[in-house]
């Protein structure tokens, strides 16, 4: 059993004064040990609160994780673990890095304070080990000095540099899972290509599983070892990177791929998704992609497509891969990508 | 394209802003640079965040008061136009679109107030019913529809915001756009969106563009020509096909070998590079500025990396 980490049916809804906004609807994924796990998907597709969710970090008095729903750590569902024991593994065993390095440390506190917390509260550490470990750290995320760096306070660093330090006391107690929600999001490109090479770097150091969430399909290419696309509170395919890029078989992944200029694209056209995504207060019958979906067929607007098997390791829910579908054309940015992918299955089994 | 392209419509000439001049803290944010604009085309202009992009931009409209040099705009400087006729009428040749859909509508007026205030500014309605005309008519062309204009901008989502802020540039009839990263607070399937609704309304219009942006993939996509920025200076600037296959400043070389791209295959490969500004080594006596290395492609350098460019070729 290598699976460090298994959603099972999560189910999540917010209630709000316009009524109740089912936001998560039936999301099941696992992460294994030492992998990359991507999440792409435009915003309020869920992306976010399904992560949040692994931390338990929704707000109480809005938000609702229905019954039923699991989700499996270390032999406990943290679904519905005490907010005191839910303590005991934020921090430690899973940990966090946010998108906004200049809001997610504390203005007032050293930051080699910040790094040692976790340590202090976690493992028990004294405030010299923890010092000598935080220095350690800030050596592995690569920030030079860090003897004069460790007593200096976040306004004191740059963007790039201020995501290292959130690296560093994410990484501190050695956690088992890292969920990073748009860690580059704020950062140049330039900076951006140094944290992914330092977040690819680092895992293959201490051997952590990471859950990337970004909506930039280049970060995706780069970081990620499987991918999962979510739209409208659920995920709509899962892939290993190759499978996504180069076989994707759901239209709103064929959208997002073809959405995005390549560097050999020319003059034509970018290939557009119309519309907006689904309101999750009234969530549409059947596919909620159907309305945006140019390939759509009668039966997506009154019955949802569940996951169809494309390998073992490759999974879409749309009634395309269905053996009765039509043969479609895809997008040709999907086309060309695919003479990249060998020996391509088109149907699917259910 | 190449016989509009010889007709100068923004000559940039040793353009220099700082902020706080002649104080301890001052900042050379746009520092001596120079550069043409031509009708009908796009200039992109990249660079990390605090290298200037913005600030030029904002200085070529006048947001900003510039510290030094010129913009000519058809041969005018817009710097130095004293009367208030002239102002205006250079304000309706050239328009804004922001970054921040979200900051840059006023809350509190209607879509319809929010798009027509440059036409009431210019009287360029008669009456009260040209005026709406003239503003669903545009709400049409973004392709928005008529009912929108009664209503308020938190109606509206990212995408359809940014879309009503074109509208409102394009109320007077601008002949110039200044995008400040217009696409980059919006999702990537509405990017493509509002990406090619600008080019539609440039192939109709014959609109000129000078497209801000940090998303490099993007600006290749829509620009004719790409201006790179470092620190305050113009580093690079050529033709976005040549950039790509061909870029010769270090500084744009590590750019474009940092920028991710949306294929597993093309990442595994990658080898990036870095740039450190200290390794052009130049003394005093090197006259370090844009030299034409190839026709059409400038690079910030001294003669003697100018020969040595030269001798790759």
């Amino acid at each position: 059993m290598n699976n460090i980490l298994e959603v099972k049916d999560l189910n999540i809804s917010f209630h709000t004064y316009a009524g109740e906004v089912q936001a998560i609807r039936g999301v099941n994924f696992e992460l294994k040990k030492g992998e990359t796990l991507a999440i792409v998907g435009e915003s309020g597709s869920g992306k976010s609160v399904t992560t949040k969710s692994i931390m338990r970090l929704l707000p109480k008095s809005n938000s609702e994780i229905k019954q039923g729903s699991q989700i499996l750590f270390d032999g406990k569902n943290l679904a519905e673990l005490s907010d005191k024991a839910m303590e005991k593994i934020r921090g430690k065993d899973i940990s966090m890095i946010f998108q906004d390095p200049m809001t997610s440390l504390n203005p007032t506190m050293k930051i080699g304070k910040q790094i040692a917390e976790p340590l202090i509260k976690h493992q028990n550490f004294s405030k010299a080990q923890a010092k000598q470990r935080a220095l350690e750290l800030l050596e592995l995320v690569g920030l030079p000095n860090p003897e004069i760096r460790i007593n200096q306070y976040p306004h004191q660093f740059s963007g790039g540099q201020r995501q290292r330090i959130v690296i560093a006391v994410a990484l501190a107690c050695n956690p088992k899972v890292l969920i990073a929600d748009e860690p580059t999001t704020a950062l140049d490109v330039t900076i951006q290509a140094q944290i992914l090479d330092l977040m690819k770097d680092l895992q293959n150091k201490i051997d952590t599983s990471i859950i990337f969430i970004t909506h930039d399909l280049g970060v995706v290419a780069s970081v990620a070892d499987r991918v999962a696309v979510m739209y409208g509170g659920k995920i709509v395919e899962v892939g290993t990177v190759d499978e996504i890029f180069y076989n994707s078989q759901h239209p709103y992944t064929w959208g997002l791929i073809s959405s995005m200029p390549s560097i050999d694209t020319e003059d034509d056209e970018l290939f557009v998704i119309p519309g907006s995504p689904p309101d999750l207060l009234n969530p549409p019958k059947g596919d909620a992609f159907a309305a945006r979906n140019r390939y759509a067929m009668a039966i997506d607007q009154s019955e949802e497509p569940p996951m169809f098997k494309v390998s073992n390791t490759h999974y879409a829910a749309t009634w395309l891969l269905h053996p009765d579908a039509p043969e479609i054309d895809p997008p040709e940015a999907v086309q060309r990508r695919r003479k990249q992918f060998p020996g391509n299955v088109t149907k699917g089994e259910k | 394209m190449s016989e509009k392209m010889n007709e100068k419509l923004i000559e940039v000439k040793n353009l220099k802003l700082f902020f706080n001049e002649g104080k301890k803290n001052e900042v050379k944010a746009v520092n001596d640079i120079s550069f043409d604009i031509y009708k009908g085309e796009t200039l992109g202009l990249v660079g990390e965040s605090g290298c200037g992009k913005s600030t030029t931009g904002r200085t070529l409209i006048r947001l900003y008061n510039a510290t030094d040099g010129e913009v000519n705009y058809r041969g005018e400087n817009v710097h130095n136009v004293k009367n208030k006729e002239k102002t205006l009428e250079f304000n309706r040749r050239m328009q804004m679109i922001f970054q921040d859909p979200y900051a840059s509508l006023n809350p509190r007026m209607k879509v319809v107030d929010i798009i027509a205030e440059g036409i009431d500014l210019h009287g360029l309605a008669s009456s009260k019913q040209e005026r709406e005309e003239k503003v669903h008519e545009l709400l049409e062309i973004v392709g928005l529809n008529r009912d929108h204009a009664g209503r308020y901008p938190h109606e509206f989502s990212g995408g359809q915001r940014q879309r009503i802020g074109i509208a409102r540039a394009l109320a007077v009839d601008p002949e110039f756009i200044i995008a400040d990263e217009p696409i980059s607070a919006l999702d990537v399937s509405i990017q493509a969106q509002v990406v090619n609704l600008m080019r539609k309304l440039q192939k109709d219009k014959g609109l000129t563009y000078l497209f801000i942006a940090h998303d490099l993939s993007m600006v290749k996509y829509i620009s004719d020509r790409i201006g790179v920025m470092y620190f305050g200076k113009l580093v690079e600037l050529t033709t976005s096909e040549e950039l790509y296959k061909n870029p010769l400043h270090p500084y744009t070389q590590s750019l474009l070998s940092s920028i991710p791209f949306p294929d597993p295959d093309y990442e595994r490969q990658r080898v990036r590079k870095t740039y450190d500004p200290k390794s052009h080594n130049y003394t005093d006596s090197d006259d370090v500025k844009m030299r034409e290395v190839k026709p059409g492609h400038f690079v910030y350098c001294s003669e003697k990396e100018m020969q040595e460019m030269q001798k790759t070729f």
